[in-house]
């Protein structure tokens, strides 16, 4: 009997779910349609050439004829009283003013400043008649993993499963207990941990179809690979999914209105969206924020996602933050246990 | 054998006293109505009863257990309509009983309850395309589908139309007749008239009278209520003193008299107002009614 009630309750949920076509849209249309947007708009077109501006003056036309051979380089000549204005708007990288001492102005604070500067500086010394001791022999690497596209769909992966755990979970019980069914229902014999599980179970379905197409899309458009085992990467999500399910729990153990809900939602997933390394990485922000932004659950699940698909990482090598994932999931469940209220 | 039993049952919250000391006996296979206004804690005294809140003091039994040791086998055996629940608005009809079905160790056949509250041909339809009159009788079927010993209706045809309204007083008759015990709440007193074996009027949480319908309007001493408006006051104290007159009130510029015989009694006040030169300006008489017998007890209607 128990096992027919879990049942009924999964297949209920996942009915509701296919039936809500807004859910349909953000589960499955949305993370594809922001990879291809994502996609297309950080494709790998290429370094962007450097821009170069040489002060008019005595000198001029010599180094610009000597900059013009170097590729890579965009040269134009620039007014003296235009160049400052130039350089602050970022439409050049460098100004250089021929002479002895031959002078380079660039904002510091910029690296693409600082690698013209290197190229640039060793043109006019050859132009001027600078030997290399070494001669110098040029390999590049374009291989599939190490593109925007690359790093950024793991993230994805990891962000959509935040939302729709905690959405799918959190939303639907809001939902009931505003409708008085979550009271309804405990006044049958139904257990309710056959009520939590059923929800779980009617989540799980949906994830390995979530995860699939994804991915899938990734590959075939994309050519984003994914390196280690199919498994591994369905065990990773799934630890994910559970994770963020039970937060979800968590946060709608209380709520009584979608509007509280909504909030306390997005109170937990914002951090996470800018922390987590879904856009960019993680070691972009300060040491001191490292301990915080390591510990958070969609930082890990990132990571874990990351490890399998690009590095293709076996499940030991991402243990630990499939383990940071699992810890918070089952503390969020245990909180939620605590605090769930029915009515 | 009784199916429900409540001892000096108390709810308190905060400062208001919403259930006063309850004491109640609920005989199996009977049909049991709390009558009361809004507001006077039949719901709070409802669901102390179904398990779904705690009292503050007081016992309850139902079915000779206690909701403390038993609470899943009462469960297994009663079947509650509580106030105000919206099922699932994305699932269809027979998908909500088979949900509900599947909770319970035994029970009707889902497809067997729709056809007992009438709902066959929405067997398929949302939940959300369904009328008013139709969810109430779904809500309905999913207390039915358990096949269950004692339902608790909590007030099941506030706001639906005359005719669903007659609909489920049918569902509610036809299980009562097949010797199980309801316990319905209500605010109308035709419902409780029509439907219940025995009546208990709640007022401010408490019981303030107790017996079947009929003896409580034979309480009032006579069958009939005649009420008339006049334009200026009539003096009460004379109209009491005609025969056949058992008491008289005056509401809202209403003057209400409980009459034995409305011919005896209707041309002596016509007799007295023309005596007392105070002209009437509407005149209307009904058979009396637990209503009236509420406004005997409490001086208020239960609409108020």
């Amino acid at each position: 009997m128990r096992s027919r009630a879990v049942w009924q309750l999964s297949l209920c949920k996942m009915r509701e779910f296919v039936r809500e076509p807004e859910a349909v849209f953000w589960v499955f249309i949305f993370p594809i349609l922001l990879t291809l947007a994502l996609g297309v708009a950080f494709r790998s077109k290429g370094p962007d050439p450097i821009l170069v501006g040489v002060q008019e003056g005595e000198g001029a036309s010599q180094a610009l004829a000597a900059l013009q051979a170097v590729p890579g380089l965009e040269v134009e000549p620039v007014a003296p009283e235009a160049a400052r204005q130039k350089l602050r708007e970022g439409k050049l990288t460098l100004v250089v003013i021929p002479g002895d001492p031959l002078v380079f102005w660039f904002d510091p604070t910029r690296p693409e400043s600082r690698a013209a500067r290197l190229e640039v500086n060793g043109a006019l010394q050859r132009a001027a008649g600078r030997e290399d001791p070494l001669s110098v022999e040029i390999r590049e690497i374009h291989e599939r993993g190490s593109r925007y596209i690359d790093f950024l769909l793991p993230g994805l992966l990891g962000m959509n499963l935040m939302g729709t755990g905690m959405w799918g979970i959190g939303f639907s019980i809001v939902n009931a207990r505003m409708r008085n069914l979550l009271k309804r229902l405990v006044a049958t014999p139904m257990r309710k941990r056959d009520y939590l599980a059923g929800q779980l179970a009617g989540r799980a379905v949906f994830l390995f179809l979530e995860v699939g197409v994804l991915v899938g899309f990734a590959a075939l458009v994309f050519g984003v690979p994914l390196r280690g085992s199919l498994l591994t990467l369905a065990l990773v999500s799934a630890v994910g999914a559970m994770t963020f399910a039970g937060l979800g729990l968590l946060v709608a153990s209380r709520a009584r209105t979608i509007e509280g809900v909504s909030g306390l939602m997005n109170a937990v997933m914002l951090p996470m969206w800018i922390l987590s390394g879904t856009f960019f990485s993680t070691a972009r922000f300060p040491d001191a924020m490292q301990p915080l932004v390591q510990a958070l659950p969609l930082t890990a699940l990132n990571d874990a996602l990351r490890g399998v698909m690009i590095d293709g990482a076996s499940l030991a090598v991402v243990a630990p933050e499939v383990g940071i994932a699992a810890a918070w999931g089952g503390a969020a469940f245990a909180g939620a246990l605590y605090l769930f209220r029915w009515r | 054998m009784l199916a429900l039993r409540c001892r000096r049952l108390t709810k308190r919250y905060g400062r208001l006293l919403a259930v006063d000391g309850i004491d109640l006996d609920i005989r199996a296979g009977e049909c049991f109505g709390l009558l009361g206004p809004n507001g006077a804690g039949k719901t709070t005294t409802v669901e102390i009863f179904e398990g779904l809140l705690p009292a503050d003091a007081g016992s309850v039994e139902v079915l000779g257990m206690s909701w403390d040791r038993d609470e899943r086998r009462i469960r297994e055996r009663i079947g509650i309509q509580l106030q105000e629940t919206q099922l699932a608005e994305k699932l269809s009809v027979i998908e909500t009983l088979i949900l509900f079905r599947s909770f319970y160790a035994r029970g009707h056949d889902p497809e067997q309850v729709l056809r007992m509250v009438g709902l066959q041909e929405k067997r398929k339809a949302w939940v959300r395309k369904l009328s008013g009159g139709q969810r109430q009788r779904l809500s309905v079927a999913c207390a039915l589908v358990s096949d269950p010993d004692v339902l608790f209706f909590d007030e099941p045809t506030t706001g639906l139309d005359p005719q669903s309204r007659r609909q489920l007083w049918e569902i509610l008759s036809s299980f009562h007749e097949q010797g199980k015990t309801v316990l319905l709440t209500t605010h109308y007193m035709e419902e409780a008239e029509r439907l219940c074996d025995r009546v208990a009027v709640i007022d401010h949480g408490r019981i303030i009278a107790l017996d079947t319908p009929a003896r409580l309007i034979a309480s009032l001493g006579a069958e009939h209520v005649v009420e008339f408006q006049s334009e200026c006051p009539a003096d009460l104290d004379a109209i009491r003193r005609l025969p056949g007159v058992g008491a008289a009130r005056a509401e809202d510029g209403v003057v209400s008299l409980t009459v034995a015989e409305v011919h005896h009694a209707l041309p002596a006040l016509l007799a007295e107002l023309e005596r007392q030169r105070v002209r009437m300006t509407s005149l209307a008489t009904h058979h009396a009614s637990l209503e009236d017998v509420f406004v005997a007890l409490t001086g208020r209607h239960l609409r108020d």
